[in-house]
């Protein structure tokens, strides 16, 4: 299969080790990894807070960027739950509000094709045993988007729990949100402290050394939770604990968790 | 823009004095509130899930409950206009109030030509939030709350802080302690024991049941096609209310109607398991119009509007209106559990109070407390799995953030530094090479490997709680094009 993929901003910018980990994953797996040089963002920060004529341009700047490829490529994936949350349930909405309604149409036929790894891995292409190697203990994180909007399920699970080695245990209050929220964790910083707060006690209570979930932006904010608090505990991305083999192994202390 | 010309906007007490952030923060930092809370939600949540499960037919009635509710709403009028000819037609008389100072007006003057000076109530939601109690005390009218919950708020001189629980903020020593300090007639020596406290408030309230001549309460529901209105509530207080008084003033919110009584059989399944985790709540009262020698022999209904036709006006907002107080969603959110409800300012609080309060008042710019109520969400979800008639309320969040931009920029001359930023990131976010510019730019900081524990503002407001991460010195898009065997272009 070729399949597109889309970085998102934050993998792009901030960790581009997560954007390289699903391009090697898919590779491994035999696809044709095509990255659209045009892309961007999803325009998910501007939607959420309120920014609906910024984002509306945005969104049509990533419309076309990915169709582009869309000819060419069988399907389009972001290694983040919300990022294709916002391309499914809040593109077309974001160009009809501005009038747009040709730019709606095209979101909804790329949104149609657009998925998130796990989707792609299990639905898509019908794999759960990706053939990885991750000899840790590792808890994992389901993230909101992913649960509640796109209703991924226990996908990422079944993924985790055919990786060779890999001791996956289970994390406490997992469903409920670590308070990051996008422009949230700022407008509303106390509040969202006091999530983190009972985010990084459930991670720390597992005695897991990796904090895996399947978006860079909630990684992001627990990670900078268990940094602060100097736990010990890294936190990965599921692309990258799925990159992983015994030939080419995650080595953990490759990249600082945080500040320390 | 959703602003709808001619359409009234509320008044009572359905916005606070200060933005959602400062009024969060004295909530976090009550540690007895966090501590009560977290174990109250807690507990609910739990039970709720465990009574939610039993019926294999959940999902069904959720759709059966939101699909009613649409349809109510479709055609509102023409209901409400059914309603008051079914309640005429049995003896009740239907009073339309277009704000809450018309509603306060109106029960007032009935108080007056009742001949009373104190009346009962039962729990509600409408006269809370048309602020009744307190129009009527300036009037010279003692009203008493004669839910337990509410009585200690009343006691205390506190607000509720739950649309169900009002006093969740409480825990039972601090009950004593309002009982002992303010309830006439409480013994000295009142412990904490729940059976006592219940006890206690249950000899206060009794005498005041058989003397009152005027009954005050709100209705869960009301069916056009009968007239019956019906209450639902777990004490029996509301029983009393409704049945011992000569004159019972019922006022409600034009959004509790329902087309038929058989309507009632979706809703009586869908309420108690959602509120209080009960397969069927303990008191249910039906009435229909006045009985003559049964019950309260006048019986007058205030049809309240206060702002409701407003976000009826809104299809995309318009959905907030099904909602049916069943408190699920303030239980599973955990910005309101870390926050407690007086946050909200208004007398809805969590996410449904997030998404009504704005739109029962509109929103006015940046400067507006309810202007920060949608943003008052990390958009988790939990609130649109919990309830019961599936009302939307991420969605709607984030729809209201539109409007509250739009009204903050038609609010100010001048753009704010938010304005400016999210501007700028667009820019770049609309052509890769303007972007490929500005994210290279991480790697003048990517020296640093440990990350960052401390940033100058803006970036301290993310840095006071959590680290930033290392940069890379390299984005994904330059790795990408360095990659072995690039070259294609791609
Ligand atoms: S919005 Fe839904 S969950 Fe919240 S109180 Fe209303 S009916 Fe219950």
């Amino acid at each position: 299969m070729r399949i597109a993929l889309f970085t998102t901003c934050l993998a792009d910018a901030v960790v581009p080790r997560v954007a390289t980990a699903t391009a090697t994953l898919l590779t491994r797996l035999g696809h044709e990894v095509v990255v659209p040089p045009e892309q961007t963002c999803c325009g998910q920060m501007h939607l959420n807070t309120g920014y609906w004529r910024l984002g509306a341009q945005v969104v049509r700047h990533h419309v076309d960027a990915f169709e582009q490829v869309l000819e060419e490529c069988d399907a389009v994936v972001a290694p983040s739950g919300s990022c294709v949350g916002s391309v499914r349930h809040q593109h077309a909405a974001a160009a009809r509000r501005q009038g747009d309604s040709a730019t709606a149409a095209r979101a909804e036929l790329l949104a149609a094709r657009t998925f998130e790894l796990s989707e792609l891995l299990v639905d898509v292409l019908g794999v759960t045993d990706v053939g990885a190697w991750f000899p840790h203990r590792v808890t994992y994180h389901p993230t909101c988007h992913s649960l509640r909007m796109l209703r991924v399920g226990d996908k990422p699970l079944q993924l985790l729990r055919a990786v060779a080695d890999i001791d996956l245990v289970e994390l406490p209050q997992a469903d409920v949100c670590c308070g990051f929220g996008g422009t949230f964790a700022l407008k509303n910083e106390g509040t969202s402290a006091a999530m983190l707060a009972d985010k990084v006690a459930a991670v720390t209570s597992t005695g897991a050394q990796v904090c895996a979930a399947g978006d860079s932006s909630c990684l992001m904010h627990i990670g900078g939770g268990l940094s602060r608090l100097q736990t010990g505990i890294g936190t990965r991305h599921l692309a990258e604990v799925l990159a992983a083999t015994r030939e080419a192994p995650l080595v953990l202390d490759a990249v600082g968790a945080g500040a320390r | 823009m959703s602003t709808f010309l001619g359409m009234p906007t509320a008044t009572g007490a359905v916005r606070g004095d200060r933005p959602f952030p400062a009024a969060a923060a004295a909530g976090l930092a009550d540690d007895q509130l966090r501590r009560n809370l977290a174990h109250a939600t807690g507990t609910i949540r739990t039970k709720r899930l465990a009574a939610v499960a039993e019926l294999d037919d959940w999902e069904q009635l959720r759709l059966a409950g939101s699909a009613l509710k649409a349809d109510t709403m479709a055609r509102l009028p023409q209901l409400l206009e059914q309603l008051e000819a079914a309640v005429a037609a049995r003896g009740g008389v239907v009073h339309w109030a277009r704000d809450g100072e018309e509603a306060n007006r109106i029960v007032t003057d009935l108080v007056r030509a009742a001949g009373a000076t104190e009346v009962v109530k039962v729990k509600s939601m409408a006269t809370q939030e048309i602020g009744l109690n307190e129009h009527l005390e300036a009037e010279g009218i003692a009203a008493l709350e004669t839910d337990l919950a509410e009585l200690i708020v009343q006691l205390a001189g506190d607000r509720p802080s739950h649309i169900l629980v009002p006093a969740i903020h409480k825990n039972r020593a601090e009950i004593r302690d309002v009982f002992r300090e303010s309830m006439p007639g409480a013994p000295a020596d009142l412990g904490d024991d729940p059976r006592e406290l219940a006890m206690a408030a249950r000899a206060y309230l009794r005498r005041r049941f058989l003397e009152a001549g005027v009954a005050i309460s709100g209705a869960n529901f009301a069916c056009a096609d009968t007239g019956t209105l019906a209450v639902v509530e777990s004490e029996g207080n509301g029983r009393m209310c409704l049945t011992l008084p000569r004159t019972l003033i019922t006022v409600m919110g034009i959004e509790k109607v329902v087309p038929t009584f058989g309507d009632l059989e979706v809703f009586m399944q869908l309420l108690p398991r959602s509120s209080t985790a009960e397969r069927m709540n303990p008191y249910t009262s039906l009435w229909t119009g006045v009985t003559p020698g049964d019950g309260p022999q006048e019986f007058h209904l205030v049809l309240l509007d206060n702002g409701r036709s407003r976000v009826l006006a809104d299809p995309e907002g318009r959905s907030a209106l099904h909602c049916i107080r069943c408190s699920a969603c303030l239980n599973v959110c955990p910005v309101y559990e870390r926050v407690g409800g007086h946050a909200y300012g208004s007398v809805y609080p969590g996410p449904i109070g997030a998404v009504l309060s704005p739109q029962l008042t509109g929103m006015t710019g940046g400067k507006d407390p309810n202007s920060t109520l949608p943003f008052a969400s990390t958009l988790c979800g939990a609130c649109f799995d919990a309830c019961p008639v599936r009302i939307d309320i991420p969605t709607m969040l984030v729809k209201l953030r539109a409007d509250a931009v739009e009204a903050a920029e038609a609010d100010r001359t001048v753009p704010s530094g938010q304005d400016v930023a999210m501007a700028a990131a667009a820019w770049a976010m609309t052509d890769a090479r303007r972007w490929s510019r500005l994210i290279s730019g991480g790697r003048l900081l990517a020296w640093r490997r440990r990350g960052f524990r401390r940033l100058p503002w803006p970036g301290s407001v993310w840095t006071r709680s959590r680290d930033l991460p290392a940069l890379p010195s390299r984005t994904f898009r330059q790795l990408w094009r360095r990659r072995p065997g690039a070259g294609e272009g791609r």
